[in-house]
């Protein structure tokens, strides 16, 4: 079988289940650009165009029960997140006040990075999606929610709602393929600099926030001239603004009221947002960039089909494995195929109808990737690893 | 989404606006609600602390309010959002209770059908959180009184006139005043006993009380039966569409309340949007989202199919239509996603 899948059917015998279908004219149904993963994807992908819009009605008909089934409970599931996260955070920060005690500090700090961690990841991220502005509720809507991040929640929406889950994995226009500071593709073209993709990576996990704020920059355009410098220098105001008030909190007014105790409570902030970044970025990075998950080229966005389009978000997103808690603190990451093929539906909802997608993906012979968190990092680490090198094969 | 309630005093707004150093991106309040949701600054939002049967039917609801509750004039009603089903929906009810009341009290008739009058009147346990918005309305008492006066209410219609009978009980002095009321039957009667009590008090006002399940529905001429001297009387009415259209097409100078919109002409996709401030014409089948650049306006927008909601806008009147199921919906305060939704008739969206 060819790299390129420009040929897909057409031709070919019908298979025993489509004997006495009406055949339609076959056309290019995934272009897959080479890619160092493409061995893995080719037996994935070959479907006919039937096929993939007879899985896409039956996504969609997943995606429509979900819709018609959301009621009080998924409302009462995002609230108590809520609720739980705020008290949280205000028990992490308290105990912080008694940091000079080792256990209370570490008491505290836990509770502040998991607070933070809830709220950039359940909260934060499932509601700027839309996912339950539903309810109609202006305190819990997509448009009105800000989060506790650097980088402001219009700019994000933007570059990561827009930009991230229309072109996913779709290298050159997905700018989360390496942040624009990072190798993660082969169609990527190496250059001196990538040697320090290892280096670089660790520093965007540890100052993660601050990465995808100014990943919102798209200073690449800029170099290009296809952004003027007035929206930049507006994008760094607004930077600026959300930032100073972030740094502000965190390493000037709480230490400043814990007063004797300022250092405790600056080194409990500074470790909480420290920890959040390293698991954001950690799981981020797992939902698709492991081996398994599939990197795209520009012309499979070309009359994309919605069928196409489903197949694309399952092909190009891993989950992981893990309880229910551990979903929780990935804000429903885990099972980002699910999140990526309806990015608004209620989070709440992806681990029960993740086994049905797993189930039609294994009837259509697609790749439903999954694993551990520790192999899936490896995986990633692997891969950065790889790409600072030339031609760096496996 | 309602407006928001108006700002706390200036000492605690200095005090909140310090706090919020520590509580960014979030308010103080979203902290301190967690303790009590009426403690919002921002959105005002009321407790259920009582519910009285009034009917079979109908029921009043008393409702505690946030600080920031303004009061209201007799006759104004107060918008209220309730969540059914995880959905918030937001309803305007007249306001029953007397002028000057600590606590709002709202009476609801159960609308057969009906999404948030069902609820309001079965099942909205003791306790509930409701959101708020300021009284308003302009179906008032003029000041100074007119020296006569003429009700004529239907059903659930005699909601702002009880408040407004309920304020001149209180403040003692009921001019000469005429109560033409209808229910369906004796038993349906809102404040029935309490009207018959309030007349005999007050000898200047006298009460009228028709069932239509016996005498029909009450119209201009009947009306004109029981009061013979309407004609020297300020009249303010209150009920269905058809009464009320008949008594306003009947005679010069009512002072009307109608509860439900008038019927709306035929909701075909396609329409006239008013896009923050001027006239956009949105096609069948074309997006709002389309139509307004079409036109030339700035507008958010991303994935344009749906899935990013950068393009939501809040809807403040009319209905839109979504592309996607074909189905009408939106009520005023709704955000709805300009890129997947068409126009219904007329609407008018604000621009951020
Ligand atoms: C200024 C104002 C003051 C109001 N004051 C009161 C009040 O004091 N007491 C009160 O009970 N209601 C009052 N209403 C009506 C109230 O706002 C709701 O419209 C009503 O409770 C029905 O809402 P629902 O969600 O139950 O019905 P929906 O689910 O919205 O509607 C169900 C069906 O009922 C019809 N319908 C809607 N409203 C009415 C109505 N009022 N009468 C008959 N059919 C209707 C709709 O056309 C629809 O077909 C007032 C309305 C306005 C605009
Ligand atoms: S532009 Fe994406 S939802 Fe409207």
């Amino acid at each position: 079988m060819t790299a390129t899948l420009d040929t897909p059917a057409t031709g070919a015998e019908p298979g025993p289940e489509e004997t006495g279908r009406v055949r339609q004219p076959q056309r290019p149904v995934l272009e897959l650009v080479p890619s160092s993963r493409r061995e893995d994807v080719v037996a994935t992908t070959d479907l006919t165009a039937e096929q993939i819009e007879e899985l896409g009605r039956r996504l969609d008909a997943i995606r429509d029960r979900v819709l018609a089934e959301r009621g009080a409970s998924d409302a009462a599931y995002i609230r108590d997140v809520i609720r739980k996260q705020r008290a949280l955070e205000i028990g992490g920060r308290a105990l912080l006040f008694a940091g000079v005690l080792p256990p209370a500090w570490i008491a505290g700090t836990a509770m502040l990075s998991i607070a933070k961690i809830l709220e950039n990841m359940e909260i934060g991220h499932n509601v700027m999606h839309g996912q339950w502005d539903w309810m109609r509720d202006p305190k819990i809507h997509s448009s009105t929610w800000e989060w506790d991040n650097v980088s402001s929640s219009a700019e994000w929406k933007h570059s990561h709602n827009y930009m991230h889950h229309t072109y996913t994995n779709v290298v050159g226009k997905d700018r989360d393929v390496g942040y624009g500071i990072l190798r993660l593709s082969e169609e990527q073209k190496w250059n001196p600099y990538y040697l320090g993709n290892p280096v670089y990576n660790f520093l965007l996990s540890l100052f993660f926030e601050y990465g995808v704020a100014l990943h919102d920059l798209e200073v690449e355009k800029l170099v290009a001239g296809e952004k003027p410098w007035s929206r930049v220098w507006q994008q760094i105001k607004s930077i600026g603004r959300k930032a100073g008030r972030q740094i502000l909190k965190d390493y000037v007014a709480f230490p400043a009221l814990a007063g004797p105790f300022f250092l405790p409570v600056l080194a409990g902030n500074l470790t909480a947002n420290v920890v959040r970044n390293v698991w954001s970025h950690a799981v981020i990075f797992c939902g698709h960039f492991p081996t398994g998950a599939v990197q795209f080229g520009e012309e499979q966005l070309d009359d994309e089909s919605r069928g196409e389009w489903y197949v694309r978000q399952l092909l190009g997103s891993a989950n992981l494995d893990g309880g229910r808690y551990f979903h929780l603190m990935t804000g429903q990451l885990s099972f980002q195929i699910e999140h990526h093929l309806f990015p608004d539906l209620p989070s709440n909802r992806y681990a029960e109808i993740a086994p049905e997608v797993r189930a039609l993906c294994e009837e259509y012979g697609l790749e439903y990737t999954s694993g551990p968190l520790w192999k899936q990092y490896l995986q990633v680490l692997g891969t950065i690893n790889r790409l600072a090198l030339p031609n760096g094969k496996r | 989404m309602f407006r928001s309630a108006p700002p706390a005093p200036s000492g605690r707004r200095r005090l909140l606006d310090a706090a919020r150093a520590l509580t960014t991106p979030l308010l103080p309040e979203d902290f301190l609600t967690l303790v009590d949701p009426l403690w919002s600054t921002s959105s005002l939002r009321g407790r259920v602390v009582a519910r009285r049967r009034e009917t079979d039917r109908a029921v009043s609801v008393t409702i505690e309010p946030g600080r920031a509750w303004a009061g209201h004039r007799a006759g104004q009603y107060v918008g209220v959002g309730v969540d059914v089903d995880g959905v918030r929906y937001r309803r305007s009810y007249s306001l029953s209770g007397p002028e000057g009341s600590e606590h709002l009290t709202v009476t609801v008739q159960e609308v057969p059908g009906g999404v948030v009058s069902t609820r309001l009147v079965r099942d909205l346990p003791i306790g509930t959180i409701v959101e708020l918005e300021q009284a308003s309305g302009t179906f008032t008492l003029p000041e100074p009184l007119p020296s006569k006066l003429l009700f004529v209410t239907a059903g659930s219609g005699i909601t702002p006139v009880m408040s407004m009978l309920r304020t001149l009980d209180r403040r003692g002095t009921v001019p000469d005043t005429v109560l033409v009321h209808s229910a369906r039957t004796p038993e349906d009667t809102i404040f029935g006993a309490e009207l018959a009590g309030l007349a005999a008090r007050h000898p200047s006002l006298r009460v009228v009380t028709r069932h239509s399940a016996v005498t029909g529905r009450l119209d201009p001429a009947s009306v004109d039966a029981a009061v013979p001297d309407r004609a020297g009387r300020a009249i303010y009415a209150c009920g269905p569409a058809g009464l009320l259209d008949a008594l306003t097409e009947a005679w010069d100078g009512v002072v009307a309340e109608r509860f439900t919109p008038p019927a709306r002409a035929a909701e075909g996709t396609g329409g006239t949007v008013d896009l923050g401030g001027s006239a956009v014409e949105v096609a069948p089948g074309q997006s709002l989202l389309e139509a307004g650049e079409a036109a030339g306006r700035i507008m958010p927008s991303g994935c344009r199919m749906g899935i990013c909601f950068g393009c939501v806008l809040p809807l403040r009147e009319g209905r839109v239509r979504d592309l996607r199921t074909g189905e009408a919906h939106g009520e005023p305060g709704d955000l709805v996603q300009t890129c997947v939704n068409s126009a219904c008739g007329t609407a008018r969206i604000d621009l951020p």
